[in-house]
């Protein structure tokens, strides 16, 4: 009985801390419509300055937590929000779920780069003083704290938001921002208080939570998982929902940590604790409503040019010979980069299918790669059969993944993704099922038809002529009957379900096919490889992938080819320079927060560019230099006389142009 | 038998009664119009039909079956094709691509065999000519003006060969010209069998056109009959203007003018 009561009363403590967390979310989503994937992020930041401040630097532990909760943490909300998040409220959610990926990034970076990875300790309140119940019940005064401030968040929400002026202001901004300008509200400043106080909860629950958790990187990141959950029990609006749901997943956890030795098994799934909040999450999204297909029209979006097949043929053929080049000339270490490029882009070319066509972010194209990297090395044919039964293994999970997050759109399938990457680690991956943790599976390679590629250079080209069959492939949907459906499904929702399209169906195939592309790419890495890790993949590569995939572009195969490269070559550079290896993610991060807002990226502005050379440079090298024989071409071109080509915002002009552009193909 | 038949339906958004126990019936083979104030319900009964919204009680039969509970789709290809009052074309396709989109999901499979022997090219060619829209086959849907891009919401509906065609507010955006044009086709559709029922504010062409008139005030049918019978209801001259002619002082019967006063009230 006592051992019930304990696990209770821990429970209670971990429930209100992610009260705290979760009420922070709550505020800055229902105020702005931004969700901010972000949020254990800036927990798990501000546990390390507080961290600093407390223990490095000597001050006293409230005082620290003073300067953090009311001084550091509100101001690097408002920042947030005044300068990386603003306006993205009537964004699609595509865009505001890469924008905070990037600022998720870019504080993993920070936090890395500040503070390099050793061991720290930050203490509980009042370290060691503890209150006795019964015979053999304790609790900290640490969990007492955390249990008493989270009352106090609650009620100081209650009275901001029902007895403020302020509040009020908040609760209307929720409803319509417009009105609220109308009648001399100011969303903005309601914004920025919201995600000041919003920050500051995040920090408040990192750093009551960092005593248990640990002060690492990526866990308290995970923060953001159960806050979440906990917040769609009040469908991401209901504050006191919100509590119930921290309450019910704070208790969870607990009893599954102290029963799990109890369940037949349990020792063999000793990741599970750590995936209460995934499950939970994936239960209360299951039990919600269905979400109805969304009526309201959205803007089309402006896409890269689709290369014709020739054009797309001939740099195809280029790409591979290049390999072939490379694999002459370049030793065996840096073709498995060569190899290992390949194997990004594979995974990226997923992403264009999904993200770029279809619309849908997900956060777990790694985990697919996984899955296929696994279910090859299991199989342990190395040839096409094994091959094929790894890319229809993943497609298969991925198919699963869709299905009970159907019912759901944007921003709840892109969190559920998230959900399922780490569940996939703690529980296949780093188990017995998939690697145990730090024992690495084997995998051979490729044979095709007895032929086999056993040599580094020749399986690296055969991994360029998949990437580019891959490539070719995507473009084929993208350019038929089925990729016009995908952009139509993008659109509008509402118009394809009244025209007949069962929208389901469709995003399970959607995921099955880009799960599977994964899958291949994981497999393929698998045998380039030879041996593979659960570290491969890791949650967090994913996220690093749709960042880099937006930057360079995830709307175009080049963009992924591209993105694929500099995603290789991401570790390489952090092991050459290990003293700005931090710093990088802080790039990449910022990368994607600038570039985020356009999803065709950088490899757009690349077909820009020649119609630029064509369109304007050359005219206006001819009339300043009439001399000149650039004269006849210049007049040749400069027909159209259109307007700004990099001006990818304006949708007409990109239609008249899309045509002319088909020329800057995949390049 | 009626095609359509809403039953007793209801439809509350948190404490607002958006449509109350509205029961209507739509022939095979007319075009009945659906008119009443803004605000009255008119396009939450479409999604009700239609299936985007579901209804708090109530029902929908479609030929005698009860469709309450199908999802949008389903319903789609039992016959049900509509268009928007706030527009929904693929934006980010082209005109031509939009309408082929519909004939795509319309076909299924079969369409890839269209595909080959280049029918399906044909199809759309004739959707866009048969609306007057083919000037705009290659612009994006995004780009061209909101007449054409109701048009071509038409058209795609029209893509899916539907039974029951419910058009909202199909003529605003239309100049005159364009609006006889445009009630002549739909003139011409329910002579092909086809049954249209359609939500307008344009009380010209509602009259011209519509053979039966359902009148929607706060989410009640409060009229129906035909548009001579409409003309003069003193209820639904209540529900437009706000007062009768007797309480107006007048003793003339309502014209069409009076109604096409409401044109002012409810653009």
């Amino acid at each position: 009985m006592s051992e019930f009561i304990s696990y209770t009363l821990i429970g209670i403590f971990t429930g209100a801390a992610y009260a705290i967390a979760a009420s922070g979310l709550v505020l800055t989503y229902s105020t702005t419509r931004v969700f901010n994937i972000a949020h254990g992020a800036v927990g798990m930041f501000f546990a390390f300055v507080y961290w600093d401040f407390s223990q490095k630097q000597g001050m006293p532990a409230w005082l620290a937590l003073i300067v953090v909760l009311l001084l550091v943490a509100p101001a690097f909300g408002v920042f947030v929000q005044r300068v990386l998040v603003r306006d993205l409220g009537n964004a699609p959610v595509g865009v505001s779920l890469v924008v905070t990926v990037g600022i998720l990034i870019g504080l993993i970076g920070a936090a890395t780069q500040i503070w390099p990875a050793a061991g720290r300790q930050v203490p509980q309140f009042f370290d060691g003083h503890l209150i006795k119940i019964g015979s053999d019940v304790v609790i900290t005064w640490h969990e007492v704290i955390t249990v008493v401030l989270s009352a106090v968040v609650a009620f100081a929400l209650f009275v901001l938001l029902t007895r403020t002026r302020i509040g009020t202001a908040m609760r209307a901004s929720v409803d319509n921002p417009d009105l609220l300008r109308l009648y001399g509200g100011r969303p903005q400043l309601v914004a920025a208080l919201a995600w000041a106080v919003g920050t500051s909860l995040a920090a408040l629950a990192g750093i009551l939570l960092t005593p248990v958790i640990g002060l690492q990187y990526y866990d308290l990141t995970l923060l953001v998982i159960s806050a979440y959950a906990a917040a769609m029990l009040g469908k991401l609006t209901s504050l006191p929902m919100t509590y119930v749901g921290a309450m019910a997943l704070g208790l969870a956890q607990s009893y599954v940590v102290g029963y799990l030795q109890y369940i037949p098994f349990g020792n063999d799934i000793t990741g599970l604790p750590a995936v209460i909040p995934t499950v939970f999450l994936v239960v209360v999204l299951v039990l919600l409503p269905q979400a109805p297909l969304r009526i309201g029209q959205v803007k089309g979006l402006v896409s890269a040019p689709v290369p014709s097949f020739g054009k797309a043929g001939i740099w195809g053929g280029s790409l591979v010979l290049l390999s072939m080049l490379l694999a002459f000339g370049l030793a065996d270490s840096d073709l498995l980069l060569v190899g290992t490029a390949a194997t990004y882009g594979i995974v990226m070319l997923s992403l264009v299918l999904l993200t770029g066509y279809g619309g849908h972010v997900s956060l777990a194209q790694f985990t697919f790669a996984g899955v296929g990297a696994v279910a090859y090395s299991r199989f342990d044919q190395p040839n096409l059969i094994g091959l094929l039964l790894a890319t229809l293994v993943a497609a298969a999970v991925g198919a699963i993944v869709a299905i009970p997050v159907l019912r759901l759109t944007g921003l709840y399938l892109a969190l559920a993704t998230l959900g399922f990457a780490q569940l996939m680690d703690k529980l296949v991956f780093q188990t017995s099922i998939a690697y145990n943790i730090g024992n690495p599976l084997s995998a051979e390679r490729l044979s095709i038809l007895g032929l086999k590629f056993s040599g580094t250079g020749e399986y690296t080209v055969l991994m360029t002529v998949f990437l580019v069959l891959i490539a070719v492939a995507v473009i084929a949907v993208r350019r038929g009957r089925l990729g016009r459906m995908l952009v139509a499904a993008r659109d509008s929702q509402a118009a394809c379900g009244t025209l007949g399209l069962d929208l389901r169906w469709m995003r399970i195939g959607l995921f099955a096919a880009s799960a599977g592309i994964a899958g291949l790419g994981g497999a393929l890495y698998a045998g380039l490889r030879g041996t593979t890790v659960s570290a491969d993949f890791m949650y967090f590569q994913s996220l690093l992938l749709l960042a880099m995939a937006v930057i360079w572009g995830v709307t175009s195969v080049t963009g992924a080819v591209l993105g694929g490269i500099f995603m290789m070559y991401l570790p390489v550079a952090q092991s050459d320079h290990p003293s700005i290896a931090g710093l990088l993610f802080v790039l990449l991060g910022v990368g994607a927060v600038i570039v985020g807002r356009d999803p065709n990226g950088l490899a757009n502005k690349l077909f820009g560019f020649n119609a630029w050379v064509m369109d304007r440079l050359y005219p206006m090298l001819a009339e300043r230099y009439p001399g000149m024989a650039l004269l006849a071409r210049g007049e040749g071109s400069a027909l159209p006389a259109s307007g700004s080509v990099l001006d990818v915002e304006d949708p007409a002009e990109s239609a008249q142009e899309e045509v002319e552009r088909d020329v800057a193909v995949a390049r | 038998m009626s095609l359509l038949r809403v039953d007793d339906v209801v439809v509350q958004f948190g404490g607002v009664t958006a449509v109350n126990h509205a029961s209507f019936e739509v022939e095979p083979g007319t075009v009945t119009g659906l008119i009443g104030p803004n605000g009255a319900g008119k396009t939450t009964c479409f999604n009700v039909i239609t299936g985007l919204q579901a209804p708090t009680s109530g029902r929908v039969l479609l030929d005698g079956h009860d469709i309450t509970k199908a999802p949008v789709h389903r319903r789609a290809r039992r016959g049900i094709g509509r268009t928007f009052q706030r527009l929904e074309a693929f934006g980010s396709l082209t005109v031509w691509d939009n309408v082929r989109t519909a004939l795509d999901i319309h076909d299924g499979f079969r369409g890839l065999f269209k595909s080959v022997d280049g029918s399906a090219d044909q199809e759309v060619e004739q959707l866009l000519e048969r609306v007057g829209i083919s000037e705009y086959a290659d612009e994006r849907a995004d780009s061209v003006p909101t007449g054409v891009a109701r048009l071509l919401e038409l058209a795609r509906a029209l893509a899916c060969d539907p039974r029951l065609l419910l058009l909202d507010e199909p003529s605003s955006g239309l100049d005159e010209v364009e609006t006889v044009a445009f009630g002549r086709l739909l003139v011409e559709l329910a002579g092909e069998g086809r049954t249209v029922l359609m939500v307008e504010h344009d009380m010209d062409l509602v009259m011209t056109v519509c053979e039966v008139i359902h009148v929607l005030d706060f989410g009640s049918i409060i009229a129906q009959g035909s548009p001579a019978q409409i003309r003069v209801d003193p209820v639904v001259q209540r529900a437009y203007l706000g007062f009768t002619d007797q309480t107006a002082g007048g003793a003339h019967a309502a014209t069409a003018s009076d109604i096409d006063d409401t044109k002012v009230l409810a653009p």
